[in-house]
Parts: structure tokens; sequence; C-alpha cells
């Protein structure tokens, strides 16, 4: 199963790398990852996709919480959150093809951003999903290059995952 | 105040008495800093047993060591130290120095990636590279060693950071917004423990190195004897369970006894106490599980479901949750277990058959007969290999310690320990036991011994051979480079280092040999000639 990991670590040097770490050690490998501060600019929110093949999540999770730097953690199913992904897509135009593809990327949601003689350049944000398939139909004028950012992902709804501790419960997953 | 006086204060202020280490020159101003304290630095031959040492010293006296290494190959060095505390949760602070920091990053003279390197297996890290950090990260790091599930925390420092001016102001106490290791255990799962320990026909206790590191003795104690269930330990928890108590049932696991590992698989209820059920402990604790119900009493909340699944998981300190399991359990009379108990002592009579007699002395019975010369609470520091389980079997000492490397095996590990060891305990006798093959991975230390008077005394069971991978080889298939053709005479080296030694190599001079020994002052080395095929296991009787 999908697994969306958001985690609030201590905005220090070294802590990617910890986290990162936890999943190399397992030879696990991470779909999507993003990083950026929260609300509170001395806390930054990992946001991990992973495909838990081998039934390690649980394990891998208590160990996340083990970090020192790891202030909290919430594991999601896909369909608790609200998940958004930004792509940078630069597709092959001609002076032919140029209209098709402003119009696809209208109708699809995307915002043109770049535009030479031989190129145009999407700004394109949505789900995972929705951002394959804008994929999948700008592949036949030809993808000069494609840059994701990894997804970000908020709990639907009005909770919010925040450091503030609930009572004497310690740093434990919400969820178990 | 320069940071290198600040660190050493931190050092003051947590009591730290004495410290294992090795300088150089990313680490010089810190030494000369502490050239002016009271601080007793022992200097030892190489890093890694500057790790060893001060993890025998953390365990006997219950403080937290401290070790420290200079940058690039002083801090390389160190790791197998590391990452055996680790693996045997013991409170190691580690103090590395740095190269400049403006010169981070580019591989510089004696530089590496300390912080990263330890990564894996370190509770937790700190490039101090702000000096106005250093006390809170002194601080941070005494607490976080010593507190939860023990481990080693480690300090690198720059150089120049080292040089550096702050204002020395000790934290009263460290605040960690995400570290907050839980000590109760839940009401809702003690009660239900208690529930399971009054409903159980066979319940079994596994004792585990927690036992020591919660200093749960005493509360345990009262446990066993409130509910009458017999009880067996890990490797790690050799003298954990009281000496007297007559269901203790020995060592479970590959090399365990038949008594302990019988009733491990006869038990209805296991209580793991501190243990966290390693490969060597129970190698298929899916399928022991299938007909048990199992709580699991741990610390670490990681360490639940892990290696076994847990129908109660008690996260918690040890001694407070068998301290609120007792006032559970008062109350209505306790199942008196008396099928059980008879079942258990019969276990306890399995008879090993008898090798036959061998020209060399039988390791076993060194052992037994070093250990009924042992003073109560003496302490026995185990290397790595055949010489390990032939101590870890016939360790039977009122009071005492049986030190080694659980988790990593660290071959080497057992000298240096004693003398950490002996160094936190000078009252204590301390014994270390190696192979020929572990005794060359650290026989420098005897210099260190000498230099700095600490009285350990040493037993080396030379096979001339690495007799438990030999072992393992013939099982396999043919012995490959396992001979240690080529070794000194340990007798002869002793002497170098001006230490008394003898040699015994035939079962009758058992007796003299180790009165010789234990009658001499100070440090000795007695070599011990073994037979190259010596199993490490005793055949079993086959009585059950």
């Amino acid at each position: 199963m999908k697994h969306t990991l958001s985690i609030l670590v201590e905005n220090h040097a070294g802590v990617l790398s910890r986290v990162a770490g936890l999943f190399a050690r397992r030879g696990f490998n991470i779909e999507s990852l993003a990083v950026g501060t929260t609300a509170d600019p001395a806390v930054s929110c990992i946001t991990i996709v992973a495909d838990d093949r081998e039934n390690v999540m649980e394990q891998l999770g208590k160990q996340l919480n083990k970090l020192i730097d790891v202030i909290k953690l919430r594991d999601f199913a896909p369909e608790e959150v609200i998940s958004r992904e930004l792509a940078l897509v630069k597709i092959n135009a001609s002076a032919r093809t140029r209209g098709e593809i402003s119009e696809l990327a209208a109708l699809a949601g995307g915002k043109i951003c770049d535009i030479t003689r031989n190129s145009v350049t999407v700004e394109f944000c949505d789900t995972t999903e929705r951002v394959e398939n804008f994929l999948t139909l700008c592949r036949p004028y030809g993808l000069k290059g494609v840059v994701r950012t990894g997804t970000i992902a908020m709990e639907k709804g009005s909770g919010q995952l925040s450091v503030e501790e609930e009572s004497g419960n310690g740093k434990k997953s919400e969820k178990d | 105040m320069k940071v290198s006086e600040a660190m050493v204060r931190c050092l003051e202020e947590e009591e730290v008495t004495v410290l294992f280490g090795y300088p150089g020159a990313a680490i010089c101003p810190f030494y000369e800093a502490l050239a002016l304290s009271p601080i007793r630095h022992i200097l030892v031959r190489t890093e890694q047993n500057a790790g060893h040492a001060a993890s025998g010293y953390a365990r006997m006296s219950g403080k937290c060591g401290v070790c420290v290494a200079t940058s690039g190959p002083g801090a390389t060095n160190l790791i197998s130290g590391i990452a055996s505390a680790y693996m045997d949760s013991i409170p190691l602070v580690v103090i590395t120095g740095q190269v400049d920091s403006h010169l981070l990053g580019r591989d510089v003279f004696q530089e590496v990636d300390t912080t990263g390197m330890v990564e894996p297996f370190i509770k937790h890290s700190y490039l101090l590279k702000n000096p106005a950090d250093t006390c809170r990260v002194f601080k941070e790091a005494f607490y976080l060693a010593q507190s939860g599930r023990p481990g080693p925390v480690l300090i690198d420092v720059p150089v120049d950071v080292q040089q550096r001016e702050t204002r020395f102001a000790y934290p009263e106490r460290a605040a960690i917004r995400s570290y907050k290791p839980s000590s109760m255990g839940h009401i809702g799962q003690i009660r239900r423990a208690a529930e399971a320990i009054r409903h159980a026909d066979r319940p079994l206790l596994v004792a585990g190195g927690g036992v020591f590191a919660s200093g749960a003795g005493t509360v345990l104690k009262t446990f066993l004897e409130k509910t009458g269930m017999p009880a067996v330990h890990t490797m790690m928890g050799i003298g954990a369970l009281p000496f007297e108590y007559p269901l203790r049932l020995g060592m479970i696991g590959v090399f365990g006894a038949e008594a302990a590992n019988l009733a491990l698989n006869r038990a209805d209820l296991l209580v793991l106490a501190g243990t966290r059920v390693g490969d060597r402990s129970i190698p298929a604790p899916e399928l022991l599980a299938r007909d048990k119900k199992v709580i699991h009493i741990d610390i670490d909340p990681a360490e639940i479901g892990k290696n076994i699944p847990a129908d109660i998981p008690v996260v918690g300190d040890l001694r407070l949750i068998l301290e609120q399991l007792c006032g559970e359990l008062e109350g209505p009379e306790l199942n008196p277990l008396t099928d059980w108990k008879r079942e258990a002592l019969h276990y306890k009579k399995t008879v090993l058959l008898k090798l036959p007699s061998r020209d060399r002395p039988d390791p076993r019975a060194v052992l037994k007969a070093l250990c009924s010369r042992m003073e109560p609470g003496g302490v026995l520091s185990a290397d790595v290999g055949q010489n390990q389980i032939w101590a870890a079997d016939s360790f039977e000492v009122p009071g005492g310690r049986f030190l080694t490397s659980g988790g990593m095996g660290t071959m080497g590990c057992a000298v240096p320990t004693a003398l950490g060891a002996r160094v936190a305990c000078p009252d204590r006798q301390v014994v270390a036991v190696c192979g020929d093959g572990s005794f060359q991975m650290s026989m420098m230390e005897l210099a260190t011994m000498r230099q700095h008077n600490v009285a350990v005394k040493l037993v080396v069971f030379r096979n001339n051979r690495l007799g438990m991978v030999a072992e393992f080889q013939r099982e396999h298939g043919k012995e490959t480079a396992v001979c240690l053709d080529g070794s000194p005479d340990f007798v002869r080296l002793a002497d170098a280092y001006g230490i008394p030694a003898r040699r015994l190599s035939r079962p009758e001079e058992i007796p003299v040999a180790l009165d010789a020994m234990f009658r001499t002052e100070g440090t000795f080395l007695l070599e011990v000639e073994t037979d190259p095929e010596e199993p490490t296991l005793p055949p079993l009787s086959g009585a059950f």
C-alpha cells in the first residue's frame, strides 16, 4: 500500500540525511520526498511517499520516531490527505503545434510559463495521478524535460499536524 | 572562557571523573584544558578500545562512559566501540575533534564526516559549530545518553571552535521537545499483564540486559518471589536473576542451557523483561510465540513487535513497571504453579555428556574452577568466539557481572572492557577471558594496564585457531584461513610488559594455576592450552 508520511522535524543540518538513512538501510526506495519549513521557521515538514511492499512501514515509523530530531510523525493512507505536486514540463513545440499544446495545457489546468521558438514550458500543479496523466498527453509532442517537486500533503478537514503536545503521551505516532 | 575549557567544565558539571581517549591535532585544545582538570585521563593504545573501555566503565559504574578521539582516523577507529555500545544500549558520550570549521568538506588532512559516518548506530550526534551552543549540547548529550533506552551520543568539535571564546552557563536541565522517554507503564497495559500472569499455567520470565540498565534487580527478585514463576535470561541478562532463586534455569538461545530452552518452549506465557529478543536468544520468535501469550516490557517502543509479536506491550522503565506489576498482583492468592515448577526443576537436572578426556584442560572446567574462586560480585568480561560461550555457560558468581559484546559480537572487546570495568570499581575482582584470536586484537592494552595501574586477571585460551569460525567451517565444508600460526608466546609477551604470567597445559594443573593467578597481586595473564577440536557446546545427554 502507498503511504504518505508527514514528518515534522527540527530545522537543523543533517536531519534529512538521518531520515533518508533509515529508508536506505532497509533498501527501501522513496517514491517522492519534499521538504519545506512550516509556519514555525524552526520546524520543517518532510513529506515522503513510499510503497510499503514489504510491510515494514510500522517499524520504520517507530524508528523515525526514535530520531531525536523528529518531533512528530503521521502515516496517512492516500484517501486521508489532500496532496499536490508541482511539475515543470518543457515540451517540443513548433509554430504548428504551439496552439494545440497551449489548448491542452489550459484544458488540463496548467499554466504556460515560458515560450521559445521550439519549446513551451508548462507549470502544472495537481495530484500525482493528474500530473502523470498530463505528462502522458504531452508525450506525443516530445518532452524536452520534466522536473517535479515531489508530493506535499495535508490532512483533510480541520485537523492539523502540529508540534503542540497532546497530554502526557510523549512523542508517539498518533496512529498507535 | 575558551570552548575547550568549557567542554572540560561541562564534564566536571556532569561529575565525570575519568575518560578514555587518544589525542591528536584536532582535539589538542581540549586536551590542553583537560590537563588542568582533576579528571583522570586513561590513554588507551588504539581508539576502538577507548570505546570499549568507556562501555565497561559505564556498565559497572552506572554512570555515563566518556571517550575522546581526534578527527579522521581517530574517529574511524572508534566506530566499532560506538556501534558495540549502541547494540548493547550502553550510555556513552563520545567527543571527537574535527578539522577547522572553515575547511569542512574540503578533504583536508585527517578529515572525515564523523557525524555522518556514525549515523546508523548512534543515538544522536552533534557537530558543534557555534561556541554559544557548547553547554546546551553537552547537557543534552549526557541527558540523551543516559535516559530512555541508553546509548552513545557523539559531539564533534572543530578545532577552531575549541579555541573560540564562549560564556559558560551550564543549564539545569536539558529541554528537548521531541524527546520524552516514557517511564511508568500504561496502567491499562499493567492491568492486562497482571491478568495474564494470574491466568497463566506456565508463565516464564525472560530477563535481558534491561534489568541492569534500569536497575531493576531488587524489584525483579520481589516479582519472582511473588509470582513464583521460573526464570531464564539472555546473554546480556547473565547475572540479572537473583542468584539464590531456585527456578533460575539459565541462559536461553542458540548457545543456551537445555533447561532454559525447554522451559521457553513449554511456557504458555512469556514475560519479556528488558530484552529485544535478538536472533541469538530466540532464533524463530514467530514460531515460538504462536502458542503463547507474550508480555513485552521494554523502554523502546520500536522494540515492541520488531522481533517477536507481542500480545501485551508495556512501554517504559522496567524497574517502575515491575513495581507497578507487583502492586497490581497484590490481593487474591496467585496460582501456585505446582506442576510447572516441578517440571522446571526437572529440566534443571539436564546432564551434559562428559567429553572424552583430552590431554589439554577442558575450557569449561577451567572457567567453572575460575568462577568458584572469584569473589562474590566479581566481574567477568568475555570476548567473542568460543570463549564467550564457554564463559557464558560457566559463569556462576553470586552478585557477579558478566560483560560481553552481546549484540555486535565485537572481537577484542574483553580486555578493554575489563580495563574500564576495573577503573569503575577498583574494589571488585575483574577477569577478562579471551581466545588467542580476540586477545591479539586487544593485547596492546596490556601497556595501558601497566601505565595506569589497572589490575585485571587475563585468561587466554590458546588453540591456535579462530575456533568458532573453524567449527562453523567444519560443519559446512572445510577449514580455511583460521589458523593462527605465528602467534607469540603469550607468557613471554606478558613478561615483556612486566606482567606476571604462566601457562596451563594439563588438566590436573587447573587448581594450582588458578590459585597462582588469584594469589598474585595485580594484573596476571594465564595462557590456557586448549584442544583445537574442542567444541563450543558439549553434546547433550538426550535425556529429554
